[in-house]
C-alpha cells in the first residue's frame, strides 16, 4: 500500500475544511454560525468530489470541434453531481434560515441552549 | 501554477478557520462570501467552469444574500423588541 | 433568563462535558478522514479507478445522441434530467417550506419595524442611476448564459440566479410596487407552475414510449448552434425561470415577509 502524503493536497484541503465546518458545527452555539459550518461542510465535500473527478492535463468537458477522444477530457460526471448538490445546498440554506427566525421571532435568541431552557415543558 | 493552486486551497482553510473565530455575524457572513468566490477560482483549475460560474453565482450571490436578509430582520425585530420596552 | 444556581451549576458541567465529547469527536473524524485520504489513489493521475468506462460513454458518444457541446449540460439536462427534475423540484418545495414559515400579512411587518425603514436605499439616486446601467447588461447576460447553457459554461443553474438577482436589484433600487408590475403574486405562480409542468410533460412522455430516454421528437441540429440539442435549450429556460422565481420569491419572503 502506498502513501501519497503531498500528491492529495487538494483532498487533504477538502478533508480540512470538513473538518473545520465539522468542528463550528459543533463547537457554536449560535445558530447562524451552524448554518455557515454546515454550508463550508457542503462546498468541502463539493471540493473532494470535484477533484476526484480531475486528470491533470486534460481539457474541461466541453467539446472541441471533431475531437471527441475520451482521453482528451476530465470527467464530466462528478461536475454533474457537483452542480446538483450546490443548489440543493442553497435551498436547504434558505429553509434552515426561515426555521431560524421562526426560532428567534418565538424565543428572541439565536443562542441553543437559551432555546432548549425556554423550550422546557413546552410538550409536556 | 501548482504554488498558486495551494496558495487558493490555504486560503480557503483559513477563511473557514476565521468564520469559526469571528464574534460578529456579519463579519462571519463576509467572510464566507470571500470564501465561495475563492471556491469558484479553485473549480477553474480543477477544469469545472460549469461549477465555477454556478458556484460564483449562486454560492457567492444568493447565499450571502439570504444570510444578510435573515441578519437583518434579526436585527430589526431586536431594535423593534428593544423600541417597544423603551415606550 | 433566570437560573437558579443549581441550574447554573449543572449547566455549567454539561457544557465541559460537551466540549471535551465535541472535540474528541472531531479530532477523531478528522484523523480518520486524514488517513483515508493518504491511501486514495493519487490526485490528478489518468487511470485513477474513477476514470472508468462511463466517461469514455458520455464524450465519446455525448455529441451524436445528444446534440449538445457542453457534456455537462448532456449529462445533467438529457442523460440524467429525471435527476434534474427532482432538484428543481427540491427548489420549489423549499419556496413553499419558505412562504410556510415566513409569509405574513401585508404590510404587518413594515409597520412592526418602521424604524428599519430608513436604512432601505431606495430614494438613493447614486444606487438608482447605478442600477439603471447595470440591469440591462445583467439581463443580458443571465439570458446569453441560459440560451447558451448546451454550447458553452453555465446553464439554467447559473443564469437563472443571475436573473434573480436582477430583480432583487431592481427591486431594491426602483421599490417593490415597480417590481410587482410585472412579477407579482399571481404571476409568480403562473410562471413557475408552466416551468415545472412544462418540464414534466417534456420529460415524462417516455413513461408511455419507452426506450432509452434519449430521442425525441425536435431535430438535433448542427452541434455548437444556439439550436442544437433538441430538447437541452427548452429545458434549460425552464429551470432557469424557476431558479429565477425561487431567488425572488425567497428575497422577497426574507426581505418583507410577502411578494
Amino acid at each position: 500500500m502506498e502513501f501519497h502524503l503531498f500528491t492529495n493536497y487538494v483532498e487533504i484541503a477538502a478533508v480540512i475544511l470538513f473538518s473545520v465546518g465539522f468542528t463550528t458545527l459543533l463547537f457554536h452555539q449560535n445558530l447562524m454560525k451552524k448554518i455557515i459550518g454546515f454550508n463550508i461542510m457542503d462546498t468541502a465535500i463539493f471540493l473532494f468530489l470535484a477533484a476526484k473527478g480531475y486528470i491533470a492535463g486534460r481539457m474541461a468537458p466541453i467539446l472541441v470541434e471533431g475531437a471527441n477522444d475520451p482521453a482528451l477530457y476530465i470527467n464530466p460526471v462528478p461536475s454533474a453531481l457537483v452542480l446538483t448538490g450546490i443548489v440543493v445546498s442553497v435551498s436547504v440554506t434558505a429553509f434552515a434560515l426561515a426555521l431560524v427566525l421562526r426560532l428567534y421571532e418565538r424565543y428572541g435568541t439565536l443562542h441553543l441552549d437559551e432555546i432548549l431552557y425556554l423550550t422546557r415543558g413546552e410538550h409536556d | 501554477m501548482i504554488f498558486f493552486e495551494i496558495l487558493l486551497l490555504v486560503f480557503l482553510i483559513v477563511c473557514a478557520v476565521a468564520v469559526a473565530l469571528t464574534r460578529q455575524l456579519w463579519q462571519a457572513i463576509i467572510i464566507f462570501m470571500s470564501y465561495s468566490l475563492v471556491m469558484s477560482v479553485v473549480w477553474v483549475f480543477l477544469q469545472a467552469p460549469d461549477l465555477a460560474v454556478t458556484e460564483a453565482a449562486v454560492g457567492a450571490g444568493i447565499t450571502s444574500i439570504l444570510f444578510y436578509l435573515a441578519l437583518k430582520r434579526i436585527n430589526a425585530m431586536q431594535e423593534g423588541k428593544k423600541g417597544g420596552k423603551s415606550k | 433568563m433566570q437560573l437558579s444556581s443549581v441550574e447554573l451549576k449543572l449547566l455549567r458541567r454539561f457544557r465541559k462535558i460537551y466540549t471535551i465529547i465535541a472535540f474528541l469527536v472531531s479530532l477523531a473524524m478528522a484523523a480518520v478522514l486524514l488517513l483515508t485520504v493518504f491511501n486514495l489513489p493519487a490526485f490528478g493521475k489518468a487511470g485513477n479507478p474513477a476514470e472508468n468506462e462511463v466517461i469514455g460513454r458520455y464524450i465519446g458518444k455525448g455529441l451524436e445522441e445528444t446534440g449538445a457541446v457542453n457534456i455537462v449540460a448532456a449529462v445533467i439536462l438529457d442523460y440524467r434530467a429525471f435527476d434534474t427534475l427532482g432538484e428543481t423540484l427540491v427548489l420549489f418545495s423549499a419556496l413553499v417550506a419558505v412562504i410556510m414559515l415566513l409569509k405574513d400579512e401585508p404590510g404587518v411587518f413594515t409597520r412592526r419595524y418602521r424604524e428599519r425603514s430608513q436604512f432601505e436605499p431606495e430614494k438613493d439616486q447614486i444606487f438608482r442611476s447605478v442600477a439603471a446601467l447595470l440591469i440591462p447588461c445583467l439581463l443580458v447576460f443571465s439570458i446569453y448564459i441560459i440560451v447558451n447553457g448546451h454550447l458553452s459554461a453555465g446553464g439554467g443553474f447559473a443564469g437563472g440566479a443571475i436573473l434573480g438577482a436582477t430583480f432583487i436589484l431592481y427591486n431594491i433600487a426602483y421599490g417593490i410596487e415597480k417590481a410587482r408590475r410585472f412579477l407579482n403574486e399571481k404571476s409568480f405562480l403562473r410562471f413557475i407552475t408552466a416551468a415545472l409542468l412544462f418540464y414534466c410533460i417534456a420529460k415524462g412522455y417516455s413513461f408511455f414510449t419507452g426506450g432509452n430516454h434519449l430521442p425525441s421528437v425536435i431535430p438535433l441540429g448542427l452541434p455548437g448552434s444556439i439550436f442544437s440539442g433538441g430538447l437541452i435549450l427548452p429545458l434549460n429556460i425552464t429551470v432557469g425561470i424557476v431558479v429565477a422565481c425561487v431567488v425572488y420569491g425567497a428575497f422577497c419572503l426574507f426581505n418583507r415577509g410577502g411578494l
